[in-house]
């Protein structure tokens, strides 16, 4: 059972982004189908971060709260060691590459 | 309702974000030194940079009434060249007893290698010495978790640092609970895409209590929003949060964290 902690009604919570979290949902969607019609697919969907998208699809259907939590947990590096160097390394890709 | 902005890149904004932010509420902000976007050549640039902190931007700011307070440290995007940023090093003291400095910060780890941790200890030795306030940046993104759990083993090996003086920012859902546990402050940052949306932030606060904990823009030179706090603050109103509460994170907590510095004042 998940704690009370938010003070709103579901259903407020529901009439106020329910349309918001549908156009979401939407993006998500169209943002596959375009990967599918894109020129050479294969390579896209053997990409960690589509990869990485498949399994979040799959977590946010069957986890039961914590799902942020869980999501940003899928997406981290989980290796316990300093990376040797960073030299030519700023930014981030959002999912991790050496995940199995 | 008062605010006190306690992360934000004003020497990357304009003047106009200021007269914003004044009529928003928002009076008082606070600056931590970081990246220009660039890595810098010299450590000139770097004393260019914080003379900039301590001085033009605090006059600047004055002029539209807002009380502007800095942090001063070599950013963990410049850290792997070890030979640079021991020059910078050696030139924060210089600047640390300014009028308006509150301690060293944002440091912390970007891609958590091996130089950035070494630079993140030389900078923690520096505050341990000197008694000073922190305020850790944590790595964006896959690099957080990890970059977190190893920020708070290096605090934890200087002993005369206290988890009360050291706020850990950027926290996301996985990292808040990590950064709770070990004591410390925790911040959430209001910046779109990469960080939390003003939803995912009331979230947290829901999720993980209103004290130790103060949310903030870190507005800079990307897309980002000097006024993502007021807007936050509107999100927790509309949910039926107490004014009282909405006062407690704007204003009460940044507030605290920040008086610890004598230096500081709204
Ligand atoms: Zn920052």
């Amino acid at each position: 059972m998940v704690q009370s902690t938010c003070p709103q009604l579901a259903t407020d919570i529901l009439d106020r982004s329910f349309l918001e979290n549908r156009a979401r949902l939407l993006e998500v969607a169209a943002f596959l189908d375009r990967i599918d019609r894109s020129r050479e697919p294969e390579a896209g969907r053997a990409d960690f971060r589509y990869r990485a998208c498949q399994d979040a699809l799959q977590l946010l259907a069957s986890a039961s709260g914590e799902r942020a939590k869980a999501l940003q947990l899928l997406l981290s590096d989980h290796s316990p060691e300093p990376r040797v160097s960073a030299k030519g390394l700023k930014g981030a890709a959002g999912a991790w590459k050496e995940r199995r | 309702m008062r605010f006190i902005e306690p992360h934000i890149h004003m020497v990357s904004r304009t003047t106009d974000d200021y007269q914003a932010m004044a009529l928003a509420g928002i009076r008082t902000v606070s600056e931590p030194a970081f990246w220009a976007g660039f890595d810098r050549g010299s450590a000139q640039g770097f004393r260019d940079y914080f003379n900039q902190l301590t001085m033009t931007e605090r006059a600047r700011a004055a002029l539209y009434g807002v009380k502007h307070h800095c942090w001063i440290c070599l950013n963990p995007k410049e850290a792997e060249d070890l030979t640079l940023a021991r020059e910078v090093l050696a030139i924060i003291p210089e600047f640390l007893d300014r009028p308006s400095v509150l301690g060293i910060g944002e440091i912390g780890l970007n891609k958590n290698s091996r130089n950035e941790l070494t630079v993140l200890e030389e900078h923690l030795a520096l505050a341990e010495q000197r008694g000073e306030l922190v305020l850790v940046h944590t790595p964006h993104l896959e690099d957080k978790l990890k970059g977190t759990r190893l920020i708070i083993d290096a605090i934890r090996n200087f002993k005369g640092i206290t988890p009360d003086r050291v706020l850990i920012d950027h926290a996301e859902e996985h990292t808040a609970g990590v950064i709770r546990d070990a004591g410390f402050w925790l911040g959430l940052t209001l910046y779109p895409t990469s960080k939390c949306s003003p939803a995912r932030a009331i979230d947290l606060l829901e999720t993980h209590g209103t004290d130790r904990v103060w949310l903030n823009s870190a507005a800079d030179w990307g897309i980002s929003d000097p006024l993502a706090t007021v807007k936050a603050s509107e999100e927790m109103r509309r949910r039926g949060h107490p004014e009282a509460l909405i006062e407690k994170v704007f204003f009460d907590n940044p507030r605290a964290f920040l008086s610890q510095s004598p230096k500081f004042s709204v």
